[in-house]
């Protein structure tokens, strides 16, 4: 969770090959060399290999940015942030100048301001696009600095029809290369970030542009889905696919029943659209937003959260069992977290041989569609085909998801559209909703009692949480409070990119009544050690994978939490932008702060779960219905496209 | 046609006998001392490169000689490659023990494909020789050479573009610092030197620096080659010491008369008869490459404009916005001067414009492909002003 500026900037380096841990800015003297930096007058200490940007910053100093993002790796390539260095011919770029020596550096005078202004002016003569028509109106980095640099008319020209053709081929993500400025910043997400390489710069000079293997549509090639490039682009030239029209067609349609699911990570950032500070919580205002936005029914993602903890962790258990009860050769291990659509199609194309690891338990979204269409039409006498379910969710490879053709168990499609929270944040404000200002109200019956375990799926560790707290529990027979304080299992929180932990079994309770119809007792997992590993962000992924590849640490796991996005949800390709480490860091708090905050805090103890298993599930977790419904399989699609 | 006295005339492998026998301190002293400056272009003194290279710390150094000969009216190179390879690894190799360097690359240009051949047989003989290898004559010093062919990109010239592409990766420039002696090819400190350069360190070696700076002048020491082409009689490569003015070199090809030389290639400077008193060395005209191009009085200088401006908006590399966008502009600002519908004011600002990509592009790309332009400008402002609609 550090800005991830390597003092080299001369090498673009994957993230898999950045050094993790940066020292924080402040304390200069914690890694010794220290270096004086002289910045407009303002002398700066700092340690040796800060970038004149970094500098500035801790010396207060803006300096305009385009290129630079603090999750990617330095590229230099907009020349916005140029300044002028003493003793140097030309500006430098501040974001890829290293600082050794005690330098002298003006970030604005006549000669650093004309060259940004025509920089601007450049990147405007190749910028198609009102900015009146653009989702990113308002929010939009490049808008931002023509304000700020006083652009008043297009100095050399300006392109007035589109070049490009705008690629809707994906579920997830719509590419605009008309209003692409080069920042390349999505590349170095794909690239250096993610390591997925879905897209790449093309051609050179002018025809150079963002494009995919040969050129083809988005929908046709190796992407995973994940949205991290829209995160990053700083103006419209990536989104996410926008369905907000169609849930409004559906809402103003009398004969549909239009349910919404709300994730726990969309309701820790959506404040953000509405000026108010990263990790402030919306999730009870939210519900009565979206009550006066006209869906019939808001519910918890957390149930189903919980749903995938049984589903899930009877998956591990039984597949314990086998291993280590019956002696089975076939028992798959490392055992892989199912929840985050883009991890999945990541797997499926760079690791197919792995998916006999992935749980078949469906995300939490896939497997609430399935559970409203049948045991909740069931319930209220609804004709399923009359039921339009929406799930906000923080993603964009939801999208995708949602839409994969065998999620359709309840006889429909199980989840008509996935929102992300940017779309919602729209919808809200288009119906003239001032959320930050609307009073709380609760979700609705029958899916309406929250949990913690449900809450923290949205942070990096937090399914492993959830699934520890309930496996402590049904099998050690101890109460989770007694391992840890407050139940907060601290050991797999955080944002390091890959975590290891160990949980010893020194003895096991009874078997929950849940569960007898499985297990006759835990004696088989009496003296074990469960060794669990949690990786965010796919290049953390891949680093799991090849070490599991390999035979190391982290192929004697019993089950490792995967998820696409680095943060976890919380730093979704759906959630608003900007994204920073910081912002994420905010949203994590927010979401362990809801999760204290409940009186439920394990996904077993959710009655709302346990009511579905006593009225619907009869045969309890795994069993015959859960499999139809809430158990999927996958996709091997491997790297080659046709 | 070539006649490149100096290299004909030295001793062969004189300079690796006496590198091998000297200190790697003093060698760089020699060079130093001989005030050597690279031949590509941008003029780095040889003696401080192999320095910083020599002191920087790391178990593996290259020596890459820079044979991606791509500026327009530039093909020096690719004679001495031709006609003196021996010279320029042995420069090579004289390098790698200045800077204790165990493998050699020679990056050549995509379009000298058929040099190929002479080079591997050259190096072939001078493994035989025991001139390259292990223990190189004896002396314990272990460097070999390999030749590596480019694929045609102007930037790949740029000596860290050159190394990206060595690597694999589309050749872009990096950002500098830090600089390729210290962070190179594969992460190692690499030296990047130009293929005049290195035959000519190598005579150098052989004759001493003393013998060097009998010829140029005292900033601009030395003899330098040049491609000379364009409206004269004798178009070709020719050696000239350094401080030869314009008008002299005019004399000698036969491009009396001229209307405007451009000196240094696409990037460098066009420059008016009023100025050939001048001469061409560090201090006064910047050698670039060490090509000439003759404009005879019968051309038109934005005919000359626009062929160089289109060629880079073709050769940039796309990477930082003033170069991408820049030379976009530039080239459609010659198209309407061409049309006639250039306003004052509208020159005025692609001036401006040309300027801040000469202190605000990347790498020297950019940087110097406006030189063309702006001197143009200055120089033929009534001819290039005064079209009018009819003649576009």
């Amino acid at each position: 969770m550090t800005d991830m500026t390597n003092p080299d900037t001369s090498r673009r380096v994957p993230a898999s090959q950045q050094p993790m841990t940066v020292p924080a800015p402040g304390n200069p003297e914690a890694i010794g060399a220290a270096v004086s930096v002289n910045i407009d007058g303002l002398d700066v200490k700092v340690p040796l290999g800060t970038t004149i940007l970094n500098a500035a910053k801790q010396a207060g100093i803006k300096i305009p940015t385009l290129c630079h993002h603090p999750d990617l790796c330095v590229a230099g390539v907009c020349r916005i942030c140029s300044v002028e260095v003493e003793g140097q011919r030309t500006l430098q770029a501040s974001c890829s100048f290293p600082v050794t020596t005690p330098i002298k550096v003006k970030t604005h005078t006549q000669k650093v301001r004309q060259a940004r202004r025509h920089i601007l002016d450049l990147m405007l003569s190749e910028h198609c696009g009102d900015c009146y028509t653009c989702g990113r109106n308002g929010n939009c980095e490049l808008q931002t600095l023509a304000k700020e640099y006083g652009v008043d008319s297009f100095r050399f020209g300006h392109v007035e029809k589109p070049v490009h053709e705008i690629d809707r081929s994906s579920y997830s993500v719509v590419r605009d290369n008309n209003k692409c400025i080069l920042c390349r910043r999505c590349v170095r997400t794909c690239l250096d970030l993610q390591e997925v390489g879905t897209i790449e710069v093309l051609g050179r000079s002018h025809q150079s542009h963002i494009g995919t293997f040969l050129d083809k549509p988005l929908g046709d090639v190796v992407c995973i889905n994940c949205g991290q490039c829209i995160n990053r682009c700083p103006t419209g030239a990536l989104r996410a696919n926008d369905q907000t029209d169609e849930v409004w067609a559906a809402i103003e349609d009398p004969k549909k029943h239009v349910v919404i699911q709300t994730a726990p990570s969309p309701r820790a950032a959506i404040g953000e659209c509405f000026g108010m500070e990263p990790g402030t919580a919306m999730t009870f205002e939210l519900n009565t937003a979206l009550k006066m936005a006209g869906f019939d029914q808001v519910f918890d993602t957390n149930f189903s959260a919980d749903l995938t903890i049984l589903e899930e962790g009877t998956e591990l258990l039984l597949r314990l069992k086998q291993a280590l009860l019956l002696r089975e050769p076939g028992a798959v291990f490392p055992q892989f977290t199912s929840c985050s659509p883009g991890w999945i199609k990541y797997l499926e194309h760079f690791y197919p041989e792995y998916i006999p690891n992935l749980s078949t338990a469906k995300s939490p979204q896939q497997m609430f569609g399935a559970v409203i269409k049948t045991y909740y039409a069931e319930k209220q006498g609804i004709d399923p085909k009359d039921i339009v379910t929406v799930a906000l969710m923080p993603c964009s490879a939801k999208k995708f998801e949602c839409n994969r053709p065998e999620m359709a168990d309840s006889g429909h499609k199980d989840v008509d559209f996935g929102l992300t929270t940017r779309e919602l944040a729209k919808m809200i404000s288009e119906a003239g909703i001032d959320l930050p200002r609307l009073p709380k109200s609760d979700f609705d019956s029958p899916f309406g009692t929250p949990s913690g375990s449900g809450v923290i799926f949205g942070a990096t560790g937090g399914v492993m949480e959830a699934a520890l707290r309930t496996v402590i529990e049904l099998v050690v027979g101890v109460k989770v409070e007694d391992l840890f304080e407050h139940a907060d299992i601290k050991p797999v929180r955080g944002f390091e990119g890959v975590r290891y932990v160990e949980l010893a079994i020194p003895q096991v309770g009874p078997v929950p009544d849940l569960l007898k119809p499985l297990f006759p007792s835990w004696d088989f997992l009496k003296g074990a050690t469960l060794k669990v590993a949690i990786a965010h962000g796919t290049a953390n992924a891949k680093k799991v994978m090849e070490d599991i590849k390999a035979g190391g640490q982290f192929s004697k796991c019993h089950f490792i939490e995967f998820m696409g996005c680095p943060g976890g949800c919380l730093g979704g390709g759906g959630q608003p932008i900007p994204t920073t480490p910081e912002i994420r860091q905010a949203r994590a708090k927010a979401i362990y702060a809801e999760d204290s905050a409940y009186e439920i805090r394990k996904s077993h103890e959710n009655p709302d779960v346990l009511k579905l298993y006593t009225e619907f599930l009869t045969e309890g977790p795994c069993g015959h219905k859960s499999h139809k419904l809430l158990h999927t399989d996958y996709t091997p699609r491997g790297k080659y496209i046709e | 046609m070539s006649s490149i006295q100096t290299y004909t005339q030295a001793t062969p492998e004189a300079g690796l006998k006496r590198a091998l026998g000297m200190s790697r301190p003093d060698i760089i002293h020699e060079m130093n001392e001989s005030g050597l400056k690279g031949r590509g272009g941008a003029g780095f003194p040889v003696g401080g490169k192999w320095n910083f290279a020599a002191s920087a710390k790391s178990e593996k150094k290259y020596i890459i000689c820079n044979a991606d000969e791509g500026e327009p009216g530039t093909f020096k190179d690719r004679v001495v490659l031709q006609e003196h390879a021996d010279l320029v690894f042995e420069g090579m190799t004289i390098a790698a023990k200045a800077v204790s360097a165990k493998e050699g690359i020679i990056f050549l240009r995509g379009e000298y494909t058929d040099l190929r051949e002479h080079l591997e047989a050259t190096l072939a003989r001078r493994r035989e020789q025991k001139l390259l290898g292990r223990d190189i004559l004896g002396s314990g010093v272990d460097f070999d050479i390999r030749v590596f062919i480019g694929a045609g990109a102007y930037i790949c010239g740029e000596e860290t573009a050159l190394i990206e592409c060595l690597e694999g990766f589309r050749g872009e420039p990096r950002n500098r610092p830090p600089y390729p002696v210290n962070t190179g090819f594969n992460g190692h400190p690499s030296v990047v030197n130009n293929v005049e350069t290195l035959a000519s360190a190598a005579c150098i070696m052989g004759k001493g620096a003393d013998w060097w700076k009998t010829m140029g002048t005292a900033k601009s020491t030395g003899m330098k080659l040049f491609s000379i082409s364009g409206d004269c009689a004798k178009p070709g490569v020719y050696e000239f010491d350094l401080g030869v003015t314009v008008a002299d070199i005019l004399k000698e090809v036969g491009g009396e008369g001229a209307k405007a030389v451009q000196v240094g290639g696409a990037s460098g400077r066009c420059i008016p008869p009023s100025e050939f008193a001048r001469s061409i060395a560090y201090e006064d005209i910047p050698t670039g490459g060490g090509s000439l191009i003759v404009f005879g009085q019968q051309r038109d200088m934005l005919d000359v404009l626009e062929n160089f401006m289109d060629f880079f908006g073709d050769e940039s590399c796309g990477q930082c916005t003033p170069c991408r966008v820049g030379n976009l502009k530039l080239l459609e600002g010659v198209k309407l001067l061409r049309a006639g519908k250039c306003s004052m004011s509208y020159l005025k600002e692609l001036c401006a414009l040309g300027e801040t990509m000469q202190i605000a592009s990347k790498c020297g790309l950019g940087q110097s492909s406006p030189n063309a332009f702006l001197s143009v400008v200055t120089h033929f402002r009534d001819e290039i002003m005064g079209r009018t609609f009819s003649q576009a």
